[in-house]
């Protein structure tokens, strides 16, 4: 472990690393009616509007007004990032020397080591910070590199569409070369897809499907050969007006938190996970699917939304082993689907659900969810800082994201942040 | 300064920290690279060389004829155009050529005067290095932008004036010319003389024989000739909190250069390297950081090869290198040593062993003497250093090399115990260095 000469200096980005309450698109609100796409954000933060009622409003570039298609990556007329997640892009650097994140000198040089206090300042990919303001309130993304790895093989991507947000979360197989091509290439491929699809008038269902296929072609695309094929997982949550979809291959998760359960003020709720005879139902169409027709499930208390394709899942959802002896095995982590040249054909899980109550969406990889395996555990450690997801989902992923490098940090920790104002309506408006 | 040679600075170490960790060590390899032997020197050059004309140099007659016979090699190895002046020291500094205290350049016609001159020497007098010293840094003073260079004989020790009078002639000469020191015969102290050479980033050496000066004299002549770059120094930044250490040249030979520190820009210092040609050197450096968070990186220094330019002028950078500090958790990491660390480490405890062996044995302590040359032979032993190992033998019986077992031999010449101290400071690369650059060479 040397030669740290100066080729080795400039490989990641010398970028500032945190893309703080980059508002990086903005979609009207399918609203008010006369809501154009000027009006349609001035609720800012908070904004909770009844959706649906009538024909979604088209997306406008957030910095020169220009009517996008939903699921470009870049407004073709100013070339502003439309999705967001990826790093390295987003707003121009600001002049002048940056700020270090250790000493708080403006003393930033161009190899990225702060000249007061020598401190590395975090690659972009190391820490990631991104804040979306949606038609439903902001949402936002972290992601980091955690304390044990020497790069950040997570990545993530939050996609605005005409009536909502696509969030995705993949995390690179570390057995695999080049992991973090991986997840990059299927985050981006997957969120762009989604909104894609959806402003073309796909069901949420189909889109998630379509855009698995998308990204897993993408991943696959990546391999030298198959015996040296990059891989990652893949986990995507829509939100929009009929309500939550999300769909995954391996072993990043989604979960809901109801409102009651983050609250400071709530005393806590029943968390329990999604019971043994909702996990089958997941949505028709998806080949996994053992009751084709299920309806979409109502989305009350806090609950754990997907269940891992993993060999502790397995165990115990065969009832070979339980949940704690599973967990314990050498093997637990060990996934049993991926995204990659080597995994076949990829066949995810896609779930649909309506929520009754507001909440929140965490969208996240196992770097998160070692540590806090529970949606009441999650729950608890914003209830505990007195985070505000609706408000500040920013401050909530951070806090989540602090509490797991608190916890030991062994893996690289990404979280996507979704609050769900208020109950969509139920009926279809198309 | 168009065709000064390029310069690479690279940097080898474990940048690894266990939780609490403070001490980073890095070797600093500089190299200069690029046609400077084919091209001619672009710097100006001035040489000036520095006979001991002492009574004893005629002790036996050889001494004095040999120490002629070899500054009129330097004289004929000058490149044509080098400023040069030939200086005899005994109680004072007298110049043998040209007459008056200046330097002349380097012709036919100086060099036959010069070396008539030379021919003309006779010895009388005692020994005062610091004014022959002075009376250089005079003849120094106009060419202060070239490279200057001085070969320093002696014979014998510095009775003559006092270690203080010495001592402030070295702190005002320091940084105004290098200056190669030779001793010959057996009569002078390696380390009067080692602090004048190390004073002057030169190097010292014994010519026990004085039939071995003349190629010696040719040998420094060609080096100091093929010197490109007349000043360069380390300049080295170190964080706000953090404490540099120290500052080693450890290749070709061991160099503290912690005490030359000049401030010079904010948070970092200049530690003068002298002049350069087309070679390589190795520094060790030591810092103190405090400690960080698991998975914090920290630069612990930045290392630049400069130039340092006068007064309100700016500093030319010749090369640049990162020396990291990352705190981690994994042992497997943090408590790896770097190969190249640990070999010049290895070194530098190599030669302060033998020295400390060598002046215990002068004072009669048997013990530590054995105990530390014992210690040498295995650090020897290990870094594969064969000019150590050969001069540590004539000094001791080996009796186990893997475990430092020695007897110390009865009856050891005086020029082999002067010349195990001289060698000690001369380091030898790493074995995998070695292999690298013969498979190199092949190519
Ligand atoms: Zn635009
Ligand atoms: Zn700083």
């Amino acid at each position: 472990m040397n030669g740290n000469g100066n080729g080795d200096m400039n490989g990641e980005g010398n970028d500032t690393a945190v893309e703080a309450n980059e508002s990086a698109a903005n979609g009207p609100a399918a609203g008010d009616g006369a809501g154009g796409a000027g009006e349609a954000n001035a609720g800012g933060t908070g904004a909770r509007r009844e959706q649906g009622a009538v024909k979604p409003a088209e997306l406008a570039c957030p910095q020169c007004g220009v009517v996008v298609y939903p699921g470009e990556a870049f407004c073709e007329n100013c070339g502003r990032q439309l999705i967001a997640g990826r790093p390295g892009s987003g707003a121009p650097r600001p002049s002048g020397r940056t700020r270090c994140v250790g000493c708080g000198e403006a003393a930033v040089d161009g190899e990225g080591y702060c000249e007061h206090c020598g401190m590395k300042q975090p690659a972009d990919r190391d820490h990631l910070e991104v804040e979306l303001v949606t038609p439903g309130g902001p949402v936002a993304g972290v992601s980091d590199r955690g304390k044990r790895y020497a790069r950040n093989e997570d990545a993530f991507a939050i996609a605005p569409h005409t009536t909502g947000v696509a969030a995705v979360v993949c995390d690179g197989v570390g057995s695999s070369p080049r992991p973090e091509t991986a997840s990059r290439a299927a985050a981006d491929t997957a969120a762009a897809e989604i909104a894609t699809a959806l402003g073309a008038g796909a069901a949420p269902g189909d889109a998630v499907r379509a855009a698995v296929r998308k990204a897993a072609e993408a991943v696959a695309g990546l391999a030298d050969s198959p015996e040296a094929s990059p891989s990652c997982t893949f986990v995507a949550a829509v939100t929009g007006p009929d309500g939550v979809t999300v769909g995954w291959v391996g072993d990043s998760r989604a979960y809901w938190l109801s409102e009651s359960d983050t609250s400071p003020s709530a005393a806590l709720r029943d968390t329990g996970e999604l019971d043994s005879s909702q996990v089958t139902a997941d949505l028709k169409g998806d080949p996994n699917a053992t009751t084709p027709d299920a309806e979409t499930l109502p989305l009350g208390p806090s609950r754990r939304l997907t269940d891992d394709d993993s060999w502790a899942a397995f165990m115990v959802a065969s009832g070979a082993l339980t949940e704690a002896e599973a967990e314990a095995h050498p093997n637990a982590h060990v996934i049993t689907a991926w995204m990659g040249a080597d995994a076949g054909e990829v066949r995810p899980h896609v779930r649909g659900f309506v929520p009754d109550r507001p909440g929140t969406l965490l969208v996240c990889s196992d770097g998160l969810w070692n540590y806090f395996p529970g949606a009441g555990d999650l729950a608890a450690v914003l209830r505990n800082a007195q985070a505000d997801p609706a408000a500040d989902p920013t401050g909530a992923a951070r806090i989540l994201v602090r509490h797991a490098l608190d916890a030991g940090g062994r893996d690289n920790i990404t979280v996507a942040v979704l609050p769900m104002a208020a109950a969509p309506r139920t009926e279809q408006d198309r | 300064m168009s065709d000064q040679p390029q310069f690479t600075v690279k940097i080898d170490q474990n940048k690894y920290l266990p939780e609490g960790g403070r001490e980073v060590h890095a070797i600093v390899s500089v190299e200069s690279a690029g046609g400077v032997a084919a091209a001619a020197p672009a710097a100006q050059a001035a040489e000036v060389i520095i006979i001991d004309t002492s009574g004893s140099m005629t002790y036996p007659d050889t001494k004095l004829r040999a120490a002629i016979a070899a500054a009129q090699t330097a004289v004929d190895t000058l490149r044509d155009g080098v400023m040069f002046a030939v200086v005899s020291g005994s109680n004072s500094a007298k110049m043998v050529f040209p007459q008056q205290a200046a330097l002349v350049p380097a012709n036919e016609r100086n060099r036959a005067a010069a070396k008539a001159a030379l021919k003309r020497l006779t010895a009388q007098g005692g020994t005062a290095i610091g004014s022959w010293l002075r009376l250089a840094d005079q003849l120094f003073d106009p060419y202060q932008a070239g490279v200057r260079h001085a070969i320093l004989l002696t014979d014998g020790k510095n009775q003559h004036e006092s270690p203080e009078e010495l001592q402030a002639v070295l702190a005002r000469c320091a940084g105004r010319f290098v200056c190669d020191c030779r001793g010959v015969g057996t009569d002078w102290e390696v380390a009067e003389l080692r602090k004048v050479a190390n004073a002057l980033l030169g190097t010292v050496d014994i010519v026990a024989d004085p039939a071995d000066l003349v190629a010696d004299f040719r040998a420094m002549t060609q080096a100091a000739m093929g010197k490109a770059v007349a000043d360069v120094a380390l300049r080295v930044w170190t964080p706000q909190t953090a404490r540099l250490k120290f500052v080693k040249q450890v290749m070709p030979n061991v160099q503290d250069l912690s005490a030359m520190r000049a401030e010079t820009a904010p948070q970092a210092g200049d530690y003068p390297l002298g002049a350069w040609g087309a070679e390589s050197r190795d520094y060790q450096i030591c810092v103190e950081v405090p400690p960080g968070e698991v998975g914090k990186e920290l630069r612990a220094a930045w290392v630049k090869l400069v130039v340092p330019g006068g007064p309100g002028q700016e500093a030319q950078v010749l090369a640049t290198g990162n020396v990291l500090a990352q705190w981690t958790d994994d042992e497997a990491l943090s408590t790896k040593i770097n190969a190249r660390v640990a070999h010049y480490t290895g070194q530098s405890e190599l030669a302060d062993v033998i020295q400390e062996g060598l002046a215990a044995r002068r004072d009669g302590d048997l013990d530590t003497a054995t105990a530390r040359l014992g210690r040498a032979v295995k650090l020897a032993d290990e870094a594969g250093n064969e000019a150590v190992t050969a001069a540590l033998r004539k000094v001791v019986d080996v009796l186990d090399p893997a475990t430092g077992t020695v007897r110390l031999k009865a009856n050891v010449e005086k020029a082999d115990e002067m010349s195990l101290d001289t060698t000690s400071t001369k380091t030898v690369r790493t074995r995998k260095d070695e292999t690298v650059r013969t498979r190199r060479s092949e190519v």
